[in-house]
Formats: structure tokens, sequence, C-alpha cells
């Protein structure tokens, strides 16, 4: 949409009403960004180049020694096998929870009680998430009673406590547990809105035509949100890809729970150049993610 | 059959009812848990479940109240005026069993057994075992002790709030001139700004958010007005660029700027912590203004273009005014996510701890101090809670109005 005649101007005007806005991103976007990178072909204290970091007879990538760590190291292994987990577990498992919740929550009267609590997680921060989670899964070790609530049912039922955060796999199971119910209120907001948008005669139509309800959902519905499920998981995918707040307070990345961004956390003081080595791991891949935003964006504008 | 329709249909919608319902005591149940748990006492929070404060509770000593003691002085305590149960006084000159048996043993002015039918063990050792929980039951009755309904307190929201680590409350500690409480607390108002307490952390957390949510806002605000309603060059794929920066890890940043505020001597100040978020809040806030700017209709701005208005008092006289719904759902988004806040916070303002990072410094690794923790937890939610239930609508508004920040 061109501005008409009328509201044109001269050529400086536009850059004066940009500039600071340029200045404060390119400032704390861009020029990082590029740092990051130059930081990334440096050893721990920043000031060497990383062949410094290269052992005598051990594999060494020269200049990319710092990306040989971050692809290769047992440590990182586990933290990408991680966050692969993450993806592919429990992303799946919180939009399929969040659409369940908008689909049932639209049949009932109390439908804003439902979502609000749903959502509530969303207002508080990861880490209080972290003790509200922490103190669920605490383990009582010496003859007291169980005080969190999952192994007072375990013994409950008769059964011995879980060490739910230090027991390897249980772990992860558990932290993607809080995942779930961070971020399922999320999912249900957008895609109760989706579904809130739906042309009501279409639907009224499936139903005229005999559509059970589970047909009008799979065949109906589902189809027509397909776009808001794509933004949703890709959103989805990138937050997971920077999960650290809910990993760092619960677990510290100990016990075989370690994710990209929580290394890269300890790794700040430490080794500089490891560190923005594995920033830019978390760079390159959201990058999919950001053409896929940009080539939507431009599709949206193109229509309006 | 019209009556049983309604019922029908209810029982229709039944599996609906029950999986919303099995769902929604899923996600209260951690947060209450430590909602309860804020208010109980170290002692209880240690010992026993914080569910069992609903549970109904068996005081101790009331069954053997009830045998010897409650025909006369009543299930009050206070049937016998001249020896009142209920009064601290009284029971109060009974700090041990054994006093309370030396009075019981002496008969009454009337010349009856104090005592009688069922009369108190011969036994001494057994009459001891047996007034011991009726001696507690008295104490609970007068309000000596408090009783298993009166257990909730809020010393730990003190404990938290001047970040109190001693053996007991921080309260009695100072009452009884603990050593290791006066040491470093002064026992008065000063202690609430204390470095480690959450009281300081949150008056940090109102002085980091505040700003840093106002500040993007505005420079957002002249950016999005340009790309809305200004014609230039690189209009378009400026704009693209830009959406695409919303998603850019912010962890790319944390090095670099990192060692830029030392070498100024930004590092662990508060002007660096708000230039920090308002570079990271401006690409989302850019976008989301200029959707609702460019949303406005044309008319209204032609017209005052017309009328000679030039673009300085068209932004302040229109299109700041009718974008406050805008700014209304940006502000209140971009609030939450730096109260929220943890990383940035902990790299960029160590040495003024906001909640969340106080919060990790109060965490004992062995689980000891759950009714601190679990305060201070609730303290850094208070404003976000507020938040969220009063201003609901704002804040879901700035959600779906674009694809989320990172």
């Amino acid at each position: 949409m061109a501005a008409p005649k009328i509201m044109q101007q001269g050529r400086v005007v536009p850059w004066l009403y940009l500039l600071p806005a340029l200045i404060v991103i390119a400032v704390f976007i861009l020029y990082p960004t590029a740092n990051t990178f130059q930081l990334s072909l440096r050893d721990r204290t920043g000031r060497q180049p990383a062949t410094a970091e290269c052992v005598e007879g051990e594999p060494c990538w020269g200049p990319f020694e710092n990306y040989r760590y971050t692809l290769t190291s047992p440590e990182m292994l586990i933290a990408l096998r991680n966050n692969a987990l993450w993806i592919l577990v429990m992303v799946p498992i919180t939009i399929g929870i969040g659409l369940v919740i908008a689909v049932l929550a639209d049949r009932v009267r109390y439908e804003s009680l439902v979502k609000s609590i749903i959502f509530m997680p969303m207002a508080i921060s990861f880490i209080g998430a972290g003790v509200i989670w922490r103190f669920m899964y605490h383990i009582e070790t010496g003859s007291l009673e169980q005080i969190g609530v999952l192994n007072a049912i375990l013994v409950g039922l008769g059964l011995d406590p879980v060490p739910w955060l230090s027991t390897a796999w249980v772990n992860n199971f558990a932290l993607m547990a809080v995942g779930v119910w961070l971020w399922a209120g999320f999912c249900m907001t957008i895609l109760s809105a989706a579904l809130k948008g739906l042309p009501p005669e279409v639907i009224e139509a499936a139903r005229v035509d005999g559509a059970t309800e589970w047909q009008l959902f799979w065949q109906v519905m589902m189809p027509m949100i397909l776009p808001t499920v794509t933004v949703v998981l890709t959103t989805m995918i990138i937050i997971i890809l920077k999960i650290f707040d809910i990993v760092f307070v619960m677990t510290g990345g100990l016990f075989g729970t370690e994710v990209i961004a929580n290394r890269m956390f300890k790794l700040i003081v430490t080794h500089t150049g490891r560190s923005t080595a594995i920033a830019m791991l978390l760079l390159v891949l959201t990058i999919p993610v950001m053409v896929f935003n940009v080539r939507r964006f431009r599709e949206q504008e193109a229509m309006r | 059959m019209r009556p049983f329709a309604r019922l029908n249909r209810m029982f229709s919608r039944l599996p609906v009812h029950l999986s919303l319902g099995v769902l929604v005591v899923l996600w209260i149940v951690p947060t209450l848990g430590v909602f309860v748990t804020s208010f109980r006492s170290r002692e209880a929070v240690r010992t026993t479940g914080w569910w069992t404060v609903f549970l109904p509770q068996e005081v101790e000593g009331k069954v053997e109240y009830a045998t010897y003691c409650e025909g006369c002085h009543g299930a009050d305590g206070a049937g016998v005026p001249a020896a009142d149960l209920s009064d601290p006084a009284v029971v109060g000159k009974f700090p041990r069993s054994n006093r309370l048996l030396a009075v019981l043993r002496r008969p009454l002015e009337s010349g009856e057994l104090h005592v009688q039918d069922p009369g108190l063990p011969e036994d001494p050792n057994q009459a001891l075992e047996t007034l011991a929980p009726i001696l507690g039951y008295m104490q609970v009755l007068s309000g000596i002790e408090e009783g298993a309904a009166g257990r909730l307190t809020l010393r730990n929201y003190a404990d938290a709030l001047v970040g109190y680590k001693g053996t007991q409350d921080y309260l009695t500690d100072c009452e009884q001139g603990v050593a290791s409480a006066l040491a470093k607390f002064n026992c008065d108002a000063s202690d609430l700004l204390r470095p480690e307490g959450m009281g300081r952390a949150f008056l940090n957390t109102v002085a980091v958010a505040i700003p840093s949510a106002l500040l993007p806002i505005l420079i957002a605000g002249f950016g999005a007005y340009a790309f809305a309603w200004m014609d230039f060059p690189a209009r378009q794929w400026l704009f693209a660029i830009l959406v695409g920066l919303q998603i850019i890890p912010l962890q790319l940043a944390l090095v670099p700027i990192a060692r830029m505020y030392t070498s100024v001597g930004l590092q662990s100040t508060f002007l660096g912590i708000w230039l920090f978020h308002t570079g990271f809040g401006l690409p989302y806030a850019i976008y989301l203004m200029r959707n609702f700017l460019g949303g406005l209709p044309r008319e209204v701005f032609e017209s005052v273009y017309i009328d000679g208005a030039n673009h300085w008092t068209a932004f302040w006289r229109l299109a700041i005014p009718l974008s406050v719904p805008a700014i209304a759902s940006l502000g209140i988004f971009q609030f939450l996510w730096i109260w929220n806040d943890f990383l940035v916070a902990k790299i960029f303002l160590s040495s003024h701890p906001v909640l969340t990072v106080q919060i990790t410094n109060l965490i004992d690794p062995r689980g000891a101090n759950w009714h601190i923790l679990t305060g201070a937890a609730f303290l850094s939610f208070i404003v976000p809670m507020a938040v969220f239930f009063g201003l609901q609508r704002f804040f879901v508004r700035g959600l779906l109005a674009g694809s989320v920040k990172g």
C-alpha cells in the first residue's frame, strides 16, 4: 500500500522517525550477532584464535574448534538429543492438549473459567513454575512423610517414592510435563481463537449433512485451522529451542537433562568461544522458522 | 419426556465435563500446593503434606478431655467459672502435666475427688500419660498453642521479604534476640531493603520492568508510524527483516553486550538492562504497532494533512491517542515478559537481584526451606497474577496480534 501523494514527505523525514529504532536494533541485535560469530572463532578468553584450544594428538577443527565442541562433545550431544526430544514429544503433546481444551471448553458455559485456569501458568515466571514443580516432585529420603504430591500418591498406593528429577530419562519427562503445564494455555488460546473464527454456516452445513462430531472436527474444522496450527507449531519449536529457565532451576542440566541454552549459559563466563559457538547454533536452527515467518508475512501483505 | 431432555443432554455431555474437570484439577493442584504451603509453619511443612490442611484434623487429647473433664468444665472449657480452662492465665499455670496431676490429686473444696467417674489411673506414670494429651488440648483450647486449624501463618512471608535463613523464623528470632538474627538484621523496617531479601528484589524488578516496557513502545511508535504512513524506498523489505528478527534468540547478544557493557561501565546498571530489553522488544513492538496504525482508517489521516498538520502533529495528536488499545496490549505483554525474565537479569543486573534471580538464590538443594521458597515464589506472582486476571483481555489480544517474540 503506497502512501497517497498527500502524505508524501521529503526523503529524510521517514529515516528520522526510524532512526532511534534502527540504532537500537543495530547496537543490540545486529552488531552482537556479527560479534558472536567472530568470538565463536576465538578461544576461551576471546583473545586468541580458537586453534589455541587444540590439544596435540586429539581431533581438532582448527579455527572451528568451538564448533567441534558444539556438535560432537558428549555434553552437547546430550543437550542436542534433549532439545530434539522436547520438540518431538513435548511440543505435539502440548499442542494436542491445547487443542482438546479449546474444543471441549467451547461446549460448556464455564468456558472462560476453564481457559483462565489453563492459561494462568503463562502469567508467572518460568522460575516460579520451576519452584512449583520442584515441590510437586520433592522426595523425602529420611523417615519423614512424603510432602511432594506425586511421591505421596505413590506411597499412598503402596509403591516406593521416585527421585523424579535425578533419575535418568524419568527426569526428562518430568521436565517436559512442566513444559506442557506451562504452554498448553498458550496453544489453547491461539487455537481457540482460530476455532471461533470459523464461519458458523460451514459447521452448520456439515452438521445438517449428518457429520458426526468426530468427522466434523477432523474433516471440517482441522483443515480450516491448519494454518494456525502451523504457526503455533513453529512458535513452540522456537520456544523449545531456547528452553532454559525450567531446566536451570529444576535440575541445572544434571542427570542427563542438559539442553542447548543451559550449556550456553554455563559457558558464558568460563569459555567465550564455546558459548558463542553454541549461540550461533541456536541462530542457525532458528533461521528456517525466520524464513517461514517472513514468507507468511509477505503472503499476508499481498492479500491486504 | 420433556423434563428429561435437559438431563439427557447433561449426561451426554458428561465426558466433556469430566475431562475438563480433570484437566482443571491437574492445572490447579501444583500452584495450590505452593500457595497453601506458603502459609504453613516450617515444622508443619516438613512433617505433613500441604493437602492435610483440607482434611478434618483429629485434635490430640480431645477424646481424653471429653472423658475426664468435659462433664464439669464443658466443651469450651469455660464450664467452671472459678477454673476457666479457656483462660490462658489459668492453663499457663501448668507448663507440665505433673503440675496438673498434683492439683487433680487434691480433693475439691466440697471434699469430693477432683476427677471422678471415671477417675484417673492410680499409677502416677499412667496418670501422667493420660494427662499429657489433655494438657495439650487445654493449651489449644485456651489459645496458648495454635491448634491444627490455626496453624496458618504469615511468618514465611516475613522471612522471604528480608531473606532470613536462620533456624527459627525471622520474627521469633528478633523477638528473642537470637544472635544469628541480630548479627545481620536490625529487626526493624529497614530489613525489608536488605539485598538478599525479596522486598528489595521486588523494588529492583519494578525498577527494571516499567522503563523496559515503556521505552520500546515509544521508540517503536515512531518507527511504526513511518512504516504505516510514510513512503520510503526500502519500506517493504526493511519491515520483512523486522518480522524475521522477532524470533532471533537473545542468547546471540549475551556475550558481546556483556563485554561491551563492561568496557563502557554499564555492566550491572539499570540503564544497561533497560536498553537490552528495549533492543529485543523492538521488532515485535514495531510489528504490532505498525499493523495497528496501518489498520486505522486512511481518511482520518488524510483529513488532518489537508487541514495542514505535519507528521509530527499527526503522530502525537492522532496516531498515539488512537493506538492506546495497541499500546496497552503491548505494554502489558512486554511488562510481564520482563517481570518474569531470569536470564537477562541474571547476566546484566547481577548485583541488583530481581525477583526471579532472588528466588534461585533462596533455593536450598536439600529442599529444607519450602516454607520460605513458596512464600518467595508467591511474592513474585502477585503482580503478574493481578495484571493477568485484571487485564486478561489486553494480554490475550497482545498474544494473538502476532507471532510470539523471544
